[in-house]
């Protein structure tokens, strides 16, 4: 089988995993080999399916001795298989990369032998390309659950990111589909990672010349709509990742068919909408100040797939608004619907100098239609009964408690 | 209304303004143009060009300006000239002016910045590098590049030969001369690799965006050709030059990884999750021309539908014995309903269904890999020369027959006709799997205390794939399917060993272990509380 053929196989094997950026890391060009990072991530192209090309993202091999349900490359299914050598693996990065196709080398890889071995092997490539080739571009590293701490104490010396996946969101789901995945062992990869990571970054501020491990931090991704969890139990699973692990982000991959899926997933895609309203309400966690627990009810356990979650939010706590743009702290103005995370910013710095008008707001691009009844400026008070109906419309409210406790007067 | 004329560059414009200040224009009173560009008011009627506003002498600046300043002096915009002196002009009275962002002057500087910025960014990430001057293809020369007399040994030697309205604008680029005894490094190469990429951007950026090549591909040798001007990297003096534009026509058509670029690109994307709209508001048109991997798209779209529709029937066929299996798992149940299975294709070609057989309630189970030859023609389980070896070690540990349950992974034989022999054939991963509700089932009717897994492909099935049988035969493990399960090897493994002597060892261990099961099956389960 030639490399072309190869890398057929095992870059359609790996195009389940959504988690390819290559944001987060800077690495100066060392004059000694190529490569750099400028620390924002470079999109090189786009595919048909509006995801960006950042990065050769490709698995060493898709032999794999555990049979996960959700997985194209389990054991049970009979799909093609191939296995690169670590220096076809290291040529085509190289290659790619002095092109400028490619920011660097996304490697993952089905589990062959052992958790250990297949570290080991990933090891290999990355080693190989910083040592040898000096190679100063992006490189992540899928940690393999279970592999012993001392690999993943060397992985992380030539990874800019290592990512250890969550899988499926809750621990019922993984003994349903991936029998051979335990949560416990995939945390305390996680853990072990986010353990030494803490370890040099303690070491680098004592002094600047200690290693850096792992730069760009960890990510996970989890396979969304293969399983009954709804985005409540979803978003728990998140906080309490982000919480115990200090990831730096957490990929949701709505499932899709693929060739060969067992006969126990589902037939069809997870609409795009869930994914996207998913990573949404991850932003509103991370970046908002927002709760898992706020952005979907007990009751309402699934994200809305027509409106955006900030607003569904808004929506059912009208005691909240409206907000002065003028006067209202930044944790109020991020709750806003319309306004985002910079351009609260924006107002903030602007406000010390000029009092804002809705034009204003319109110039700083501000999606007034969503914000209006939620805000007031200068020259604009919301009309309470706008907020009030559409509260009653969505949330079921009660109509005219909070609103009236809220203002005072209209 | 004084008019001045300046070349697209930021000092040309900073020494400009610097006067301007001096001599008290004030922004209306002053109008700077750019040179490339045709300025049709040239033939305005001049009123008067006497600057009215007060000298100012140090000009007050600010860093973040400069910063700003410098992205926007590369904008197209013809007015940008006289936007950064009105600016500037401004920030003399006011110093928070930058701030404002929703002032006109700087919410329009703000967008020229961005869109400047934008343009570098796209830049950064779609210029394409072509590999030219392979070793050992010295014939091999891009249009652009234009030798210079080789006299020999002349080491490679390149120039940009621009074709200007007053013949050919000739630009040196430095020599390539490895040492040919030197070993080669990544940053020392044997070769002359020059890579040149010819790109269009929006803006006047090529100065903004070449460092940042530099610093990336520090040791290559590489070319980047812009409409406007060209700039070309020597790794060895790690210094630019810069030559004036080129056409299109000028880079090398192709570069041979590119089809295995495109191999990739038409792997990596999910056909499931089509989206044409998000990748052209990522990627516009514009920049189409430039990459190698657009040419697959029109096809990529148009077969998404039907590779996606594939996938969902083969899923729909997946084989499974699921849908046979019955309800109601007890033993008469199981037997009755295994005739009618479909659920892979093994069922086509053997005599019959092998079921297992043995004591309803029995605290052993034995499961095998798939019935063979003597078992296909009589319906039973562990009959033929296999099932002799077990008789063998039953017999030896006093264990009756009737006490256990017998059964297979797999229900069907499979094999290959060869003349009037069958061979056995291992089933495939799909058939194990397929067969496995049968299992399960069996299993749960007859709630063993220990299970024992004749050979590899049993042990897998119930204790994971990465059950490694020569390592852990013999040990006792738990799992969702029994509380206690041994794996040893197949039986038959004694009668394909070499010699008489392993025969034996083999023999040995698989007495031993099912010595150990089945002592293990007379104790009472301890359940948990
Ligand atoms: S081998 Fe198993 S799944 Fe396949 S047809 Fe036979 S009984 Fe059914």
């Amino acid at each position: 089988m030639n490399v072309q053929q190869k890398l057929e196989i095992l870059a359609d094997a790996a195009k389940y995993d959504a988690s390819c950026a290559s944001s987060g890391a800077k690495r100066k060009g060392n004059g000694e080999g190529i490569g750099h990072s400028d620390g924002m991530g470079i999109c090189h192209s786009y595919t048909p399916d509006g995801r960006c090309v950042s990065l050769l993202k490709i698995l060493l091999t898709n032999f794999c001795t555990y049979d996960c349900v959700f997985c194209v490359n389990r054991i049970s299914s009979d799909i093609q298989r191939a296995r690169f050598t670590p220096t076809e693996v290291i040529s085509l990065t190289l290659d790619f990369y002095k092109r400028n196709y490619i920011e660097g080398l996304f490697l993952s890889s089905g589990i062959i032998q052992s958790p250990d071995y297949t570290m080991e092997e990933l090891i290999q490539v990355a080693k190989t390309l910083r040592t040898v080739h000096k190679f100063g571009g992006y490189i992540h590293l899928k940690a393999i659950p279970g592999a012993s701490e001392l690999l993943i104490k060397e992985a992380g010396l030539y990874a800019d990111r290592l990512s250890a996946n969550i899988e499926l969101p809750t621990q019922h789901d993984l003994v349903q589909l991936a029998p051979e995945k335990k949560s416990t062992i995939i945390e305390s990869t996680m853990n072990q990672i986010l353990t030494r990571k803490e370890e040099a970054d303690e070491d680098r501020r004592k002094s600047p010349q200690a290693p850096k491990f792992a730069a760009a931090g960890q990510s996970t991704q989890m396979v969304v709509g293969a399983t009954s969890a709804s985005d409540r139990d979803i978003l728990t699973t998140a906080t309490h990742l982000y919480g115990q692990y200090k990831l730096r982000r957490i990929y949701y991959t709505g499932f899709s068919p693929y060739p060969a899926a067992d006969a126990r997933l589902p037939l069809k895609a997870t609409p795009m909408m869930r994914e996207h309203r998913l990573y949404q309400s991850d932003w509103l966690m991370r970046f908002y100040g927002f709760t898992a627990s706020e952005l979907t009810t007990p009751e309402a356990p699934d994200l809305s797939l027509t409106e955006d979650p900030k607003t569904t939010w808004a929506k059912a706590h009208p005691e909240f608004f409206p907000v002065d743009v003028n006067a209202a702290p930044r944790e109020a103005l991020l709750r806003v619907p319309g306004i985002g995370y910079r351009n609260v910013e924006r107002i903030l710095s602007i406000r010390r100098y000029h009092q804002l008008l809705l034009d204003d707001l319109r110039k700083l691009h501000v999606r007034i239609k969503n914000a209006l009844p939620y805000l007031i400026t200068v020259d604009h008070l919301p009309n309470r009964q706008t907020i009030a109906h559409e509260s009653q419309l969505n949330a079921q409210l009660d109509l005219f408690a909070p609103v009236s406790a809220l203002t005072g007067s209209v | 209304m004084k008019r001045i004329s300046l070349e697209p560059d930021f000092n040309t414009w900073r020494d400009a303004a610097r006067d301007a200040l001096r001599l008290g224009y004030r922004p209306e009173e002053i109008d700077m143009q750019d040179a490339t560009v045709l300025n049709t008011l040239d033939l305005a009627l001049e009123t008067s060009d006497t600057p009215t506003g007060d000298p100012i002498t140090t000009p007050h600046t600010s860093k973040a300006f400069l910063e700003s300043a410098k992205f926007a002096a590369v904008h197209r915009d013809p007015q940008r000239w006289n936007l950064l002196y009105r600016i500037l002009y401004r920030l003399q009275a006011n110093r928070n002016l930058l701030k404002i962002s929703v002032d006109p002057d700087i919410s329009e500087l703000e967008r020229l910045e961005s869109q400047v910025r934008r343009d570098l960014h796209k830049m950064h990430a779609f210029v394409r590098f072509r590999m030219v001057l392979e070793p050992g293809d010295p014939n091999a020369r891009p249009i652009v590049v234009d030798e210079s007399t080789p006299t020999e040994p002349e080491p490679h030697h390149l120039v940009l030969a621009t074709p200007t309205p007053f013949g050919l604008s000739r630009t040196e680029l430095p020599h390539c001369d490895p040492d040919p005894n030197a070993t080669p490094t990544p940053s020392q190469p044997d070769t002359c690799e020059h890579f040149i990429a010819w790109y269009q951007p929006d803006h006047r950026i090529l100065p903004l965006a070449a460092p940042f090549f530099a610093e990336r591909f520090s040791i290559m040798r590489w070319t980047i050709l812009t409409p406007d001007a060209s700039v070309s990297w020597d790794p060895v003096s790690k210094q630019l030059a810069f030559a004036p534009g080129l056409p299109r026509e000028s880079a090398p058509a192709e570069d041979e990884l590119e089809d295995l670029w495109r191999s990739y690109y038409a792997s990596i994307y999910n056909p499931a999750r089509l989206n044409p709209d998000a990748m052209r508001s990522e990627m516009p048109v514009r920049y189409w021309k430039n990459l190698p991997e657009i040419s697959l798209l029109p096809e990529l779209i148009t077969k998404s539908q039907s590779r996606v529709s594939a996938m969902v029937t083969t899923q729909q066929q997946q084989p499974s014995a699921q849908p046979f299996v019955p309800a109601e798992h007890n033993l008469t149940a199981i037997r009755a309903a295994l005739p009618s299975c479909k659920g892979c294709e093994l069922y086509k070609h053997a005599t019959q269904v092998v079921p297992g057989k043995g004591a309803g309630h029995a605290k052993l189970i034995l499961v095998g890999e798939q019935p063979g030859d003597q078992e296909d023609l009589q319906g039973e389980p562990f009959v033929g020369p296999a099932g002799k070896i077990l008789d063998r070690v039953m017999n030896e540990l006093n264990i009756d027959r009737s006490k256990i349950y017998l059964t297979n992974a797999v229900k069907h034989f499979k094999f290959v006709q060869r003349g009037k022999l069958r061979l056995h054939q291992n089933p495939r991963m799909s058939e194990i799997s397929a067969c496995r509700p049968w299992l399960l089932a069996e299993l749960d009717a007859v709630h063993p205390h220990v299970i024992l897994c004749l050979g590899a492909s049993a042990s897998k099935s119930l204790l994971g794939g990465t059950f490694a049988l020569m390592k852990d035969h013999g040990k006792i493990l738990e799992t969702r399917y029994a509380k206690q399960v041994v794996a040893t090897i197949h039986p038959s493994a004694v009668l394909r060993a070499r010699d008489k002597e392993s025969g034996e060892k083999l023999y040995n261990f698989l007495r031993d272990d099912m010595a150990m099961a089945w002592q293990a099956a007379q104790k009472p389960v301890l359940t948990s509380v």
